[in-house]
């Protein structure tokens, strides 16, 4: 064959795999929403499930959903810069922070079902938190904190070294640089970076079978006194979230519209990660412009 | 008086740093920590199926006959290992020609708006919850296969397929690094030479990013391995070693889903199920070796 | 560019809107069903003031996700009257359940089988402290694809086809069309009430047959796979699957109140030892008529107060 024409033959093959993959993405999200969409109302969002009867919503698991998220960013943003930071500026190169580097990478790919039956064990059973909120924020640090470890890690690596010299040369002392110089520059990709770890966290559900637990007590909520039991705040609830709930009623559900609930649920679940992947662009894209144009400013 | 308050403010600054220094360690300790009390606590819980004499290693690790419930117990584990491989490589198979394509598409084929465009459609894939891939997996892939291949469309090749999609973004962003950060000047030099583009590709730059792109597929490869609700969602649950790929099989994490919670605790099948717990884990350190294998080949 | 900045913005704004509503408008939802509720409570308020006016306190329940809905929603009514105690229900599987009431981690620990069948061996003792409550039964009727032609099956024909002696249709007198057994994993309770009571015979797995834990899914597979047979509780049985006649008996909740229909196995609910005055007057409430006939009938389970015979661990049934 002619170097040409192989280079032709190529080329087109190289675009149709590539293309086949964005008609991948197309199909499977237009099945998704497709199927979903019509059945996504008010109501869906908002009612509480029904057992058997149709016309049961996802709201309690949409809310525990976000509200479990919510509670592990609280625990994993402060631990992952904190690690992220000493790896990128303290660490000295050597043995421990090779050892260090190593376990983020070995925790982040362990399977999420071995995270969850850890949760089980140590977290459910010995600490005795039960299935509970608490223990599924838990688990899911145990696998969302390597990721923040390494965004953090990069966004500093990132930041030109001549700003961290200026700052030296200024006098200011480490942690003020790290605070003040380049932190402030690190943020948006360390945002781009959690939000979009944020999306994965939200649809999980392997580690959240064995932690959070698959049942959603009736929720009041116009109680928002975090001891009370039946106070959506509480973290000691069992809480079944939307990914879990999903799994649920794919292959428990009694109610006789369960198909077209998972449907429209799985549509909310895709739906959510797509603004969360929007939102990290935008806020990205957003802080970078302020921080950058505050400081032509002054 | 000039003095006292410069020294004062050193002092801030050293309180500081040491606070900030402490606070930091102590976040690398408690990672530490975490994995530590992981690898102890799931180990220990998954060498009591041998150290309790129910079960011989070799039986676990080579026995194919899976029945925890039968007249003679036994709990040969090896129809889920072999499982957990053989949809994890057809998936790899796969999935690695896809990426690589992709990849290519993004960095040598069109690099400006192929990127823009292929960007996005990675990350929304790597977005997508597994339990919606198993959803969509049991609702389209399955009933295609079953209406095209002999079997029922439950099997190895429907977890395979859906693994695959599931990997793709994990390998094409690896891959497509690794292109990007080839020298601009070892391309030019080829084309230099009057190669034309595929063979520029084919001849410079994928041999010399072969070890990159490995290090993405083995990483592709982990996740496949530990994937646990969308594989068994599809795949049929038989704990038998598949004579074809559209037969009904098992992998580790089907087995676990299915099983852990109607065992109870301490029971010889909740062992069971635990040594393959462990199992998973150290196949995790396998692939993570070989990631790092691949990544100092590919240094030098 | 400008279209993509809309489609954010519209997006950003329709998540806070569905948040904010999500607080709010549940507020409304739960409140106005908190009030039918009380009404509901107050009409049968004489049966219950007498038991439980002034109990207060927590029962944490976990276990069969079979039996969660029934104890969920009988949980719900009985908050109601007595507004000082909370009850979670949990699922996680009978063996999670017992383990975590022979561990004392829970109160009550909810299983499909007998604690015996689970605690076994080095086990034994532990299910020895446990004691039994049995608030409900579940039928388990042999069901297949509809096409399949067959519409009965004697306990030969059924124990032939679960143990591959038999592979197509047409030796039992339907089609012919291959037979794709649907079927459970050997822990699972469902499976262990099916091959004791309708096979009378433990079973190997055999290769190729497709196993699923969940009601849900094995209905969807029996529907959608032509020549799959597999068994299912009576609650989930509908049109989408056909419901064989065991030995030319009908699985109907008549036949199995009166005995003549086999496959059944009791909903148990364990406690550690005697329960206490809260988790008692729960499980008392579980067996009050307006339960038994209300919920548990609603739920699709039989209710064991009005089952005519009786069985015992080893599978030996008596007439009451």
């Amino acid at each position: 064959m002619k170097p040409r024409t192989a280079d032709k033959i190529a080329t087109a093959l190289i675009v149709f795999f590539a293309l086949l993959i964005v008609a991948i993405l197309i199909g499977l999200l237009g099945y998704i929403l497709v199927r979903g969409l019509n059945h996504i109302s008010w109501d869906f969002l908002t009612s509480a499930p029904q057992k058997i009867r149709a016309g049961g919503g996802v709201g309690p698991q949409l809310f525990n959903s976000i509200y479990l998220l919510v509670l592990t960013l609280i625990i994993t943003v402060p631990l992952g810069l904190g690690a992220g930071i000493f790896m990128a500026e303290y660490a000295r190169p050597g043995k421990l922070t090779n050892f260090i580097r190593l376990i983020v990478e070995v925790l982040s790919s362990f399977p999420s079902i071995v995270v969850g039956l850890f949760g089980l064990l140590l977290i459910v059973n010995t600490f005795d938190l039960g299935f509970s909120l608490v223990s599924g924020a838990l688990a899911l640090t145990f696998f969302n904190l390597p990721l923040m470890v390494r965004i953090t890690e990069q966004a500093f690596r990132t930041v030109p070294k001549q700003q961290k010299e200026a700052g030296f040369a200024l006098g200011l002392s480490k942690w003020k640089i790290v605070t003040n110089v380049l932190f402030p520059v690190a943020l948006p990709t360390i945002i781009t970076g959690t939000i979009l770890s944020a999306g994965r966290v939200f649809g999980e559900a392997a580690a959240l079978m064995f932690t959070a637990g698959m049942s959603s007590p009736r929720l009041d909520f116009t109680n928002w006194n975090p001891s009370s039991p039946t106070s959506p705040l509480n973290p000691f609830r069992p809480a079944e979230t939307l990914a879990v709930h999903i799994w649920k009623i794919n292959s428990e559900g009694l109610a006789p519209d369960a198909a077209q609930i998972a449907a429209g649920a799985s549509a909310v679940l895709v739906i959510t990660v797509l603004i969360f992947n929007l939102a990290a662009r935008y806020f990205g894209r957003l802080i970078y412009r302020k921080l950058t144009a505050s400081k032509r400013m002054s | 008086m000039r003095v006292e308050p410069k020294k004062k403010k050193i002092e801030k600054h050293h309180l500081e740093d040491f606070v900030g220094r402490a606070y930091m360690s102590f976040c690398v300790l408690l990672l530490i920590v975490i994995i530590v009390s992981m690898v102890y606590f799931v180990a220990s819980k998954g060498i009591s199926t041998f150290t309790s004499g129910d079960v011989k290693i070799t039986e676990f690790l080579f026995g194919t006959k899976w029945s925890p419930e039968g007249d003679t117990p036994s709990y040969g584990a090896f129809p889920f290992i072999a499982g957990s491989f053989l949809v994890t490589l057809i998936a790899a198979l796969i999935a690695s020609p896809l990426s690589i394509c992709a990849a290519l598409f993004m960095t040598e084929i069109v690099p400006g708006w192929g990127k823009k465009l292929l960007q996005p459609v990675i990350e929304l894939l790597s977005g997508i919850p597994s339990v919606v891939y198993g959803f969509v997996g049991l609702s389209v892939i399955v009933p295609f296969l079953r209406n095209t291949f002999p079997g029922q469309g439950i099997g190895v090749a429907a977890g395979a397929l859906v693994l695959s999609v599931m990997i793709l973004p994990t390998i094409t962003s690896v891959a497509a690094d690794a292109l990007a950060s080839l020298p601009q000047n070892l391309k030019e030099s080829s084309f230099a030479l009057g190669a034309t583009r595929w063979q520029t590709i084919a001849r410079v730059i994928l041999p010399t990013t072969f070890p990159a792109i490995m290090t993405g597929v083995v990483l592709g490869m982990a996740r496949a391995f530990g994937e646990a609700l969308a594989v068994q969602m599809v795949i049929g649950n038989a704990p038998f070693v598949p004579k074809s790929l559209f037969e009904s099989a098992s992998t580790l994490t089907s087995v676990i889903t299915l099983s852990m919670g109607n065992t109870t605790m301490g029971s010889p099948q909740n062992n069971a199920l635990w040594s393959m717990a462990l199992v998973l884990m150290l196949m995790t350190f396998v692939f993570v070796l070989l990631v790092r294998m691949l990544e100092r080949r590919n240094k030098i | 560019m400008q279209f993509r900045k809309t489609w954010v913005m519209a997006l950003a704004l329709t998540s806070v809107v569905a948040l904010s509503a999500c607080g709010n408008n549940n507020g409304g939802n739960n409140a106005a069903t908190n009030n039918g509720g009380t009404n509901a409570a107050a009409t049968n308020a004489p049966t219950e003031t007498s038991s439980g006016a002034d109990l207060s306190g927590s029962i944490l329940a976990s276990g069969s996700t079979a039996l969660q809905p029934l104890v969920e929603q009988v949980a719900e009514k009985f908050m109601e009257t007595n507004k000082d105690v909370d009850i979670q229900v949990q699922g996680g599987g009978s063996g999670t359940g017992l383990t975590q009431v022979a561990e004392k981690q829970v109160d009550i620990g909810n299983s499909d089988v007998f604690a015996e069948e689970k605690l076994k061996d080095a086990d034994a003792e532990k299910a020895k402290a446990l004691v039994d409550h049995q608030v409900a039964v579940v039928a388990i009727a042999a069901v297949s694809h509809p096409d399949a032609g067959v519409d009965s099956l004697t306990k030969q024909q059924l124990v032939d086809i679960f143990t591959g002696k038999v592979t197509n249709w047409k030796e039992v007198g339907g089609k012919d069309q291959k037979i794709q057994i649907i079927n459970r994993p050997s822990s699972s309770g469902t499976r262990a009430t099916f091959e004791g009571f309708a096979l009378g015979t433990k079973t190997e797995d055999l290769q190729g047959s497709i196993q699923e834990d969940s009601s849900g899914t094995v209905k969807k597979m029996i529907g959608e796979t032509p020549g799959a047979i597999g068994y299912l509780a009576l609650s989930y049985l509908d049109d989408s699957v056909k419901t064989l006649k065991y030995d030319g008996v009908e699985p109907s909740v008549d036949n199995v109140v009166s005995g003549k229909y086999p496959v059944w196995a009791y909903e148990h609910m364990y406690t550690n030892g005697e329960p206490n005055e809260i988790v008692k007057a729960f499980l008392d409430y579980i067996m009050t008529p307006e339960v038994q006939t209300g919920d548990v009938v609603e739920l699709g389970y039989i209710p064991a107060s009005q089952m005519q015979v009786s069985r015992d661990v080893a599978g030996t049934v008596t007439k009451k």
